[in-house]
């Protein structure tokens, strides 16, 4: 942590020639000519590095190790991913409950997202709808859960119940937070009604910056129908967007489902039927502290997103265009 | 096919449009209507079943519980709204100020490693935040700062998805501008603060909501920075209160609510016009 006494780049001047060979006017010159953006990128830089870049690397770390916080790390290798795997079953199933969370509600949100900003750029009243389907994304999830409670109460007089008694589809009160099959749709649901959030919005604005020229050109190409421009214009216009939307979109799936799960499920859910792999990390890091087997699973959800992430850059590129 | 609703004129498709996006508006706010209904509630028809949807007979009875008496909670409610506020506020101006800093040169000038970092940015907005929540704790230990208010902003200042924003939306500046402002002399400090920050407003406005809503709604921080109740911030007051679910809590519970939720949404509709105008520079070209 010594980098945040806030070195100047003035102090690097005179430390760094020494260590390295040649460049020391190359450095000073480099120095002269671009210190000032430097300068200006410094104070972003060291809390990036400090609390997001050097954390990765060490959680990498660390997952190779055994540690307590009381005696200092210990390196055992593999074990920590081999027990992850081939001995802890909650484990499993965390992944399990956070892929299919994630694989279902990502898409449906992201396709929700785009089509309800797709129908507001056709009217000419926008703002009210626009607030009414960004509004949800802005409450806290813990504080909802009052509604939610309500809503899918185990009892005849929960709103669900209620209504789906009174519809005939059911005949006996229903225990949707409780009944392990209900639990995880009941979040995917949550989830979704509170996911129109900034990539709705970024589909908004994008759909704004279209180029006009191209919707002509397409007419003249044959193209009638809205929906055939939606999808052989628009669509390919927004790449940019749509990846902005797809990476923003993995990390809120696997990030706010675990607080969904706490607020309506608990920790642990019972028979683990909610249970997340955040609220596996959770568990371990800050309730059992065994921080090496908790990094071993921060590491594993950092592959997981981030490969999603790069599927998704290879997918969506614009470079040959 | 034109159809006339009072003085307005809309087509068939525009029309359908319109019922259609307002019947699911009016489904996805009824959540929301109930928050507000609730929180008004009198104490008989918290506990009517089945549940009343909207208020009878509304009170501000709820809040006054929830502001002076403490219950069983060790410290007053409006501890906890002082931390959330503050916290916020904290996170919001530092947060705003150093991805503006470290957009400029990305955007504008034209360094060495300019690119690589960009590269960097990027890689970092598909970072989970609580992947790092181990090494994050272990170096807030080691500052000796684990509950304290610096623990619940310093690690939360380096936003990739702000300087991310705030860079897409400085590049639309024109680089004649900057390179007037140099020419009468200004330097690259004057023309940071005179120039480039008054034209990137929607920006900023937007960067300020999109921290607050992050900061004020997070649990990870103060779950695992704080240890003592009086540094805990509003949404673990409400997790308490969950928890405890006693009957006598239900109505400062559902003015918490209220309280939580309120501010987001305000902060957004006085800068919703900034904020959709920012949105669309966010594309990442790659």
């Amino acid at each position: 942590m010594a980098e945040v006494k806030s070195s100047g780049p003035g102090a690097e001047v005179t430390t760094q020639p020494r260590a390295v060979a040649e460049p020391k006017t190359g450095l000073q010159r480099l120095l002269a000519q671009y210190g000032v953006s430097y300068a200006f990128l410094l104070p972003y830089m060291i809390f990036f590095f400090a609390f997001l870049i050097i954390p990765v690397g060490v959680a990498i770390w660390l997952s190779f190790t055994y540690f307590n916080m009381l005696e200092p790390p210990r390196i055992i290798g593999w074990s920590n991913y081999r027990l992850l795997f081939l001995e802890d079953d909650i484990f499993v199933l965390s992944i399990r409950n956070t892929l299919f969370f994630a694989f279902i509600t990502g898409p449906v949100s992201l396709t929700a997202s785009f089509l309800l900003a797709w129908f507001i750029n056709q009217i000419r009243v926008r703002t009210i709808y626009a607030l009414a389907f960004y509004a949800p994304s802005l409450t806290s999830a813990i504080a909802m859960a009052v509604v939610w409670r309500i809503v899918f109460s185990g009892d005849r007089y929960g709103y669900m119940n209620y209504f789906l008694m009174r519809m005939g589809f059911i005949q006996e009160p229903f225990l949707w937070l409780i009944d392990q099959r209900t639990m995880l749709p009941v979040i995917m649901f949550v989830m979704l009604w509170m996911s129109m959030g900034n990539n709705f919005l970024v589909f908004l604005a994008g759909l704004q910056t279209v180029n006009t020229e191209l919707y002509e050109a397409g007419k003249v190409d044959g193209i009638a129908h809205p929906l055939q421009e939606m999808w052989y214009i628009t669509l390919p216009s927004m790449k940019p967007q749509m990846l902005f939307g797809v990476i923003n979109a993995v990390v809120l799936m696997f990030s706010a489902g675990f607080e969904i799960s706490l607020s309506l499920a608990g920790l642990p859910s019972p028979l683990y039927a909610a249970h997340m792999i955040l609220s596996h990390l959770y568990d371990y890091a800050f309730i059992r502290f065994e921080m090496g087997y908790a990094a071993a699973i921060a590491v594993i959800l950092f592959i997981i997103t981030f490969g999603i992430g790069q599927g998704a850059l290879r997918l969506l590129s614009t470079k040959d265009e | 096919m034109i159809i006339r609703v009072g003085r307005f004129k809309m087509t068939s498709g525009e029309f359908t449009t319109i019922a259609a996006l307002t019947i699911l508006a009016a489904f996805m706010s009824l959540p929301l209507i109930f928050v507000v209904s609730h929180a008004l509630k009198p104490i008989d028809e918290l506990f009517l079943f089945p549940p009343r949807f909207i208020v009878r007979n509304p009170t501000l009875r709820n809040f006054q519980d929830l502001l002076i008496a403490t219950y069983s909670l060790n410290v007053p409610f409006i501890r906890y709204i002082f931390n959330s506020v503050f916290v916020a506020f904290c996170t919001v101006l530092g947060g705003v100020l150093l991805a503006s800093l470290g957009a400029y040169p990305l955007a504008k000038h034209n360094f060495p490693g300019r690119h690589a970092i960009f590269i960097v940015v990027i890689a970092a907005l598909m970072f989970t935040p609580q992947v790092t929540a181990i090494p994050r704790y272990l170096v807030v230990y080691q500052l000796g700062i684990i509950d304290t208010y610096f623990a619940l902003v310093l690690p939360n200042l380096a936003i990739p998805y702000a300087l991310f924003l705030m860079k897409q939306f400085m590049e639309q500046i024109p680089a004649a501008l900057i390179e007037s402002a140099k020419i009468d002399g200004a330097t690259e400090w004057t023309v940071f603060w005179r120039v480039v920050m008054p034209l990137v407003t929607p920006a900023w406005a937007t960067l300020v909501i999109i921290i607050f809503v992050g900061t004020w709604n997070d649990i990870w921080a103060p779950l695992v920075f704080t240890r003592t109740e009086s540094m805990r911030t509003l949404p673990i007051a409400l997790q308490t209160l969950i928890s405890q679910g006693s009957v006598a809590r239900q109505g400062a519970y559902a003015a918490a609510t209220f309280i939580m939720i309120t501010p987001p949404v305000v902060l957004f509709t006085l800068v919703q016009r900034r904020v959709i105008a920012t949105m669309a520079h966010s594309g990442i070209k790659a």
